[in-house]
This record gives C-alpha cells, sequence and structure tokens, in this order.
C-alpha cells in the first residue's frame, strides 16, 4: 500500500470478530450503567421493604406482561433477521427487522399509556400527591421513572440503529457476505431485551 | 545521539504531510483524521490548553491562600475556583493525559500494526472530549457562576446550589463517554491488531499498562456515568434518589461515585507507570527487570484498585467490617505498586546510566509517586485516617501521585516522544535546568500541605488560622518556583519542535518499534514491520559489551 499517494489512502481493515468484541465491551459498559441502579434499587428495597412491597402494587401486571412478550419476540425476530441474512435471503431479513422495529413501536405505546396513566394519578416525581407519600414510596416511583425511562430510551437508540441497518441494507453496505453490522445492532437488541427482563419482576412481580 | 545511524537518507512524506482524507492541508484535514496520530496530536494540543487553564486556577487558588482572610478573590469565587481546577486537571488533563495523547500515538506503532481497530470511533472520542471540554467552558460563561461543589459533587450541596451544576455533570459525563470509547478502542486494538510475532509477552509495557488502564476504563467509568446522570435528574425533577428530604441516602451517592472515582486514580497513574518501565530500560542500556511482574503488577492493581473505594469515606459512616475490609484491600494494593518501583530500580543496578531529560522526569516520579504511595498508606490506615481525613495532607497525598506521578510521568512522555512525533530535538540543556526547577518548585509547593495538614489544617478552607501561614507562605512561592520551570519547559519544547535540530530516527537507542519507523513516522506506520522477534527491551549487545570491558 502506497502511502506517499495524497488521496484518501488509508487502510480500511475488516476485522468482524473485532467488531463484534468491540461491541460486547460496549455492552459491558451498558450493564454496568444499569449496574449503578440495581445497585441502588437493592439498597433501597432492602431499606424500605413494606413501602416498596406497597407502591409495587400500584403498577398494572398485564401491561408489564405484555411489554415482556413483545420484547422477547422481537429479540427472536432480530436474530431470525440475521439468519435470513446470512442464507442471503435480504427481503426477509429486511421484514423481521420491520417486526422487530413494530414490537419496540408497541412496547413504547404500551408504556406511554402507562406513564402517562401514573402522571395522571398524581405520581410523578415532584408532585403534591407522590410527596405525600412515605419516603420508600417516592423512592420506589423515583427509580421506576429513572430506570424504566433509561431503558425505555435504550429501546428508541435500538430502533435508531435499526433504521441505519435498513439504510445500509439498501446501499449494499450489509449483505450476506458483510453483516458484522446487522449482528451488533441485534446484539445491542438483545441487552435492551436482557435488561428488561430484569426490571419486569423487579418492579411488577416482587410484591 | 544514534543519528549516525540514519544517515543523509530521503524522508518519506511523513503523517504531518499526508492527510487521510480529500483535504490536502488546512485545519479540516486535521479535525476530519481518523489517522491515531493525528488524533493523538489533536488531543495534545486540546489537553495542553486546558492544561494551562487549570495551572492559572491553581496559581490563583495558592496565590488567595498566602495570607489569612480576603486576599485577590472572596470565599464564593475560591470555591469556584479549586472546583474547575479539580474538574478540568482530572477529567481534561490527566485523564486522557497519557493514553489519549501518546496512546494514541505510540501504542499501534509499538505492537507492529497500521492504526487504531476502529479509527473513526477514535476520533469520535476526540469530539466527544472536546464537546465535553465546552460544556465545562460553558459552566464558567452561564449567568449563575461555575459550580462550587468540588470536583466530586457531592450531594446534597450539588442539588441545592444555585450555581451551574448541571452543565458540568455534562461536562463530566460526555467525557466518561469519550473515555470509554477510547479503551474499548485500546483494548480491542490490542488483542487483534498485534504483529502476528508479537505474543503478549513481547509487548512493551506501556502497552500492557494502557491495557489495564482500559479495562478500568470500559468496567468503572459507566458507574460514574448514571451516578451523574441521576444528580442531574435530582437536580431537574427532584427524583429524590440521593436526597436526604426525600428518603434518599447520600453516603450511597459517596460509594458510587467512589466506586469509580478510585479507579479512576489507576486510570491515571498505571500509564505513567507503563511510561517509567520504557524509559528506565532505554536510558540505562539495561533489559527491564521482571517484565512478567510489572506486566501482571498492572492487572493487579487494575484489579484491586477497584476494591478499596470506600478508603474515600472512613468517617463518613460504615461499620466496622467494612472499614476493615476497605483498609486491608488497601495495603494489599500497594504490594504491585512497590514491585514496579522495586524493578525499576534493579532495572538501573548496573546499568550505564544516561541522564537525559526524559530519565530525569522519571527519577522525579519515581521519588514523588513513593512518597505520594506512602502517604496514602497512612491515610489507608482507619486510625490515623480520622486525624488527616479532609485536611491538606491529603491534598498533598493525591497531588503527589496525580501531579508528581502522573503530571511528571506526562512531561517525561513529552521529552521522551515529542522528538518522534515532529522530527526536531530540544535544547537539553535547557530542559535540564527546567526539570530541576520543575522539580524543586513542585515539592516546595506540595510538601509543607503534609506539615500544615498534620498540624490540622483542612481541604479545601477558604481562611486559616495564622500560625499556618508560614506553610500557606511557602507552599505559594513552591508554586511561583514551578509555574517558572514550567514555562521554561514549554518554551522550550515549542522552540525545539519549531526549529530544533532534526532528531534523527532513535535519539535515545531505544529498542521498541517506535523507535525503528521514520521520524516522523510515515502515514500507516509501516511498509514492513520489522523483525520482532527479541522482544521489546533486548540491550544484551551493551550488556555483553560492558561485561567484555571490565
Amino acid at each position: 500500500m502506497s502511502s506517499t499517494d495524497h488521496a484518501a489512502v488509508h487502510h480500511v481493515h475488516r476485522d468482524d470478530y473485532g467488531s463484534r468484541m468491540g461491541m460486547w465491551l460496549f455492552l459491558f459498559t451498558e450493564l454496568i450503567l444499569f449496574g449503578g441502579l440495581f445497585i441502588i434499587y437493592a439498597v433501597y428495597r432492602f431499606t424500605h421493604q413494606t413501602e416498596f412491597h406497597l407502591a409495587a402494587q400500584e403498577l398494572n401486571t398485564t401491561i408489564g406482561l405484555i411489554n415482556t412478550i413483545a420484547l422477547l419476540t422481537s429479540s427472536m425476530t432480530a436474530a431470525m433477521s440475521i439468519t435470513a441474512m446470512q442464507k442471503g435471503n435480504i427481503r426477509f431479513s429486511k421484514t423481521l427487522i420491520w417486526v422487530t422495529i413494530g414490537f419496540a413501536f408497541v412496547f413504547m405505546v404500551n408504556k406511554y399509556f402507562e406513564w402517562g396513566a401514573k402522571i395522571h394519578h398524581g405520581i410523578y416525581p415532584g408532585s403534591k400527591d407522590l410527596l405525600a407519600k412515605p419516603e420508600g414510596e417516592i423512592l420506589y416511583f423515583g427509580l421506576y421513572y429513572v430506570m424504566t425511562g433509561l431503558h425505555t430510551f435504550h429501546v428508541i437508540v435500538g430502533v435508531i440503529f435499526f433504521l441505519f441497518i435498513l439504510r445500509q441494507i439498501n446501499q449494499k453496505k450489509i449483505e450476506p457476505t458483510r453483516y458484522v453490522r446487522l449482528e451488533n445492532s441485534a446484539l445491542y437488541w438483545h441487552l435492551v431485551d436482557l435488561i428488561w427482563i430484569f426490571l419486569f419482576p423487579l418492579f411488577y412481580l416482587i410484591h | 545521539m544514534a543519528n549516525a545511524a540514519m544517515p543523509a537518507e530521503k524522508l518519506e512524506l511523513s503523517y504531518l504531510d499526508v492527510s487521510t482524507n480529500k483535504h490536502k492541508s488546512g485545519i479540516l484535514s486535521w479535525i476530519l483524521s481518523v489517522d491515531h496520530k493525528r488524533i493523538g496530536l489533536l488531543y495534545f494540543f486540546s489537553m495542553m490548553a486546558f492544561f494551562i487553564v487549570a495551572v492559572t486556577f491553581g496559581f490563583l487558588i495558592r496565590l488567595e491562600l498566602i495570607a489569612p482572610g480576603k486576599t485577590i478573590v472572596d470565599a464564593q469565587t475560591y470555591n469556584q475556583l479549586f472546583t474547575l481546577h479539580g474538574i478540568i486537571m482530572i477529567f481534561l488533563f490527566i485523564i486522557p493525559g497519557l493514553p489519549a495523547v501518546f496512546g494514541n500515538f505510540f501504542m499501534p506503532i509499538m505492537i507492529g500494526a497500521k492504526d487504531v481497530i476502529f479509527p473513526r470511533i477514535n476520533l469520535l472520542s476526540w469530539y466527544m472530549f472536546v464537546i465535553g471540554g465546552l460544556f465545562a467552558v460553558i459552566s464558567m460563561l452561564l449567568p449563575g457562576g461555575s459550580a462550587d461543589t468540588g470536583w466530586m459533587f457531592y450531594v446534597p450541596y450539588s442539588v441545592r446550589t444555585n450555581t451551574n451544576v448541571l452543565p458540568a455533570l455534562i461536562a463530566a459525563f460526555i467525557l466518561g463517554f469519550s473515555s470509554i470509547l477510547t479503551g474499548l478502542n485500546f483494548i480491542t486494538t490490542i488483542h487483534r491488531m498485534r504483529h502476528p510475532d508479537m505474543s503478549w509477552f513481547k509487548m512493551p509495557l506501556f502497552v500492557w499498562s494502557l491495557y489495564a488502564t482500559a479495562w478500568i476504563q470500559v468496567l468503572a467509568t459507566p458507574i460514574i456515568g448514571i451516578t451523574l446522570v441521576l444528580v442531574g435528574v435530582e437536580r431537574i425533577l427532584g427524583v429524590g434518589i440521593f436526597d436526604p428530604a426525600l428518603g434518599g441516602d447520600p453516603v450511597l451517592y459517596q460509594h458510587l461515585f467512589w466506586i469509580y472515582s478510585h479507579p479512576a486514580v489507576y486510570i491515571m497513574i498505571l500509564p505513567a507507570m507503563g511510561l517509567v518501565s520504557e524509559i528506565i530500560p532505554v536510558f540505562s542500556r539495561r533489559s527491564i527487570f521482571g517484565y512478567k511482574f510489572i506486566a501482571f503488577s498492572s492487572l493487579a492493581i487494575a484489579f484491586f484498585g477497584s476494591l478499596v473505594w470506600a478508603h474515600h469515606m472512613f468517617t463518613a459512616g460504615m461499620s466496622d467490617t467494612a472499614q476493615f475490609v476497605f483498609s486491608f484491600i488497601t495495603f494489599v494494593l500497594s504490594i504491585p505498586s512497590a514491585i514496579k518501583v522495586f524493578n525499576w530500580i534493579s532495572t538501573m543496578y548496573k546499568g550505564s546510566i544516561q541522564p537525559d531529560p526524559p530519565f530525569l522526569y522519571a527519577m522525579s516520579f519515581i521519588v514523588q509517586f513513593a512518597i505520594g504511595g506512602f502517604t496514602g498508606l497512612m491515610l489507608g490506615a482507619l486510625s490515623v485516617n480520622i486525624h488527616l481525613q479532609d485536611t491538606s495532607f491529603v491534598v498533598a497525598h493525591f497531588h503527589y501521585v496525580m501531579f508528581g506521578g502522573t503530571g511528571f510521568g506526562i512531561f517525561a512522555a513529552m521529552h521522551y516522544w515529542l522528538p518522534k512525533m515532529f522530527g526536531r530535538m530540544y535544547n537539553l540543556k535547557v530542559a535540564t535546568w527546567a526539570w530541576a526547577i520543575v522539580t524543586i518548585g513542585y515539592n516546595v509547593l506540595y510538601f509543607p500541605m503534609f506539615i500544615m495538614g498534620y498540624l490540622g489544617m483542612p481541604r479545601r478552607y477558604y481562611d486559616y488560622l495564622p500560625e499556618f501561614q508560614p506553610y500557606h507562605v511557602a507552599s505559594t512561592i513552591g508554586s511561583w518556583i514551578l509555574i517558572i520551570g514550567l514555562i521554561i519547559m514549554f518554551t522550550n519544547l515549542w522552540v525545539g519542535m519549531r526549529r530544533g535540530q532534526k532528531a534523527g530516527m532513535n535519539p535515545w537507542g531505544g529498542e521498541t518499534l517506535e523507535w525503528k519507523v521514520q521520524t516522523p513516522p510515515i502515514l500507516e506506520n509501516f511498509h514492513d514491520v520489522p523483525d520482532v522477534h527479541a522482544g521489546p527491551y533486548d540491550y544484551s549487545k551493551y550488556e555483553a559489551k560492558k561485561e567484555a570491558t571490565k
């Protein structure tokens, strides 16, 4: 490779294994980011057991369950889109990505109604009704909004990733022989799913 | 000088002349470049700009403290000065100092690679560094005044104060993200991009230390990220997670803060240790003593360093068992650091020492780091800690480690590697004088803080009792000597890099790969990667010669 050539000659290094490795490292950082919140949850759950118990009963388990099913299924369709790409079925791969995005919207719409109902009942950070409640319940709902909020932000980022992937498939930058970006986006999506798998029992199921 | 090794051979165009994008020259050919060497220089100049700002703040803090009562600024401004001094020095100078500047520039060359594995993410991390720095600047300029919380942002004060804490939090968060991206890039690069013949134990020790550092960056930084986000959310929405008025626990904040910020201390010091491990063999003409022990001690420091955070909080309220455990692990942690110091000294034994400026700075590092490390153990002892907590003894301790250690490490790196990066040599005599002045000024500045801290001078206080004044005066005079030394040092380097003599390929006689490529290096570092079978510190030819002349 000649480096005396003035044009853009910078060496393009393709290493799919390395790309996946970088993505896994990034996923570690995400896990630890949420890990900080899980520590805080554990500490306050320990110090305010009864109030967490009471506050948790105000969440709607059915909506939580629907969202869990939506995310788990979307993880499956994301994984299937990789297999479809590997097998050269680009059209089907794209359809599966759209289905994944569709499930993400189901999740977010549910979340919107859930948060909306809470806010309608006067339960949001800083509200009079919430501040009138015992400290443990203030903490519970504070954590509820922060943790599910941060998670929903990750859902949105995941959707943005998939929209980029769809564009790159159309531009032929992602093909059956080079699809590591699709794999990495799906890895990210599985992380979003995984974190929800922990949030769901912590907030909705443990009473 | 080993200039003779390279006769008047025609040099190829270097990375300074050839860009990676369509812009042949000008600012765009730099700020859009994905070449690891250019990104290293981008980091270098932006970091130096912030360093000058933070040194100025430090100078003003010292000037204020020359006499009791108000001298030049009021108490509120004083609080803002030490906060900004801390934030800028830590997040914008010491943390990126060695990894992002010299690591970016030299790590790929040292492992025989053409670039890092994710060049565009590398450039992105510089942009985040700049944006984070801009938020720090914004926090100074917006009405309301810059944050006055100290760099630790302790709640509940950081939630209540009306100063611009939010931009400062955003700055720290973005800078953390930048640091994570650099770490992620380095780990993957070291795993995937090494020259096929370069096994793990043929890597230079600087690369080992960057590897350990990168793991801390990746694994510890997210915790500070989420913690700062929570403080921000607390300020905007009043969620109550750390606010005792709403049931939150401020001590929990301190735990989360130090879970990152103690390992962050090792993000700062480990690369400097790696650098000293490079410099000592080169200037002693000796193979490094205990290569594997130095390599593994870096990993041990990274591991144990993650388990000692609560020793910052012994007086904050904790069970006796927790105090005992954290104190014990703190003592364990001193072992790998001591291993390194002993190995450096053993390397010099029977070497033929060449006291050039990089070596002199490395010597200052060892002495000052030893003082800083030992006083750290004193602070880690439970009984002593109660007496010394929140005194200027603590300030002296961490400045001995952070500035006397890492800061001098960065100066050593500049004297060691700038000739390679720019192709020109600075004036060695002036550099030696500057080293002497900086070292003297530094010690006159910080050593009195140990004494007055031991006598009871609290840290961060604006005012003090008259009996502390002699120490404060000495310390302030030290700050003037230090700044004079720094001005001489930087001027000498600046003039040297612009007008100095050509440096040649290997001015110091180093054996690692960066000394086997052209000065300044070409765009992708190598045409053919040189032989790496011998390992990084093969001085057997010098050692054999010395034996023969006995």
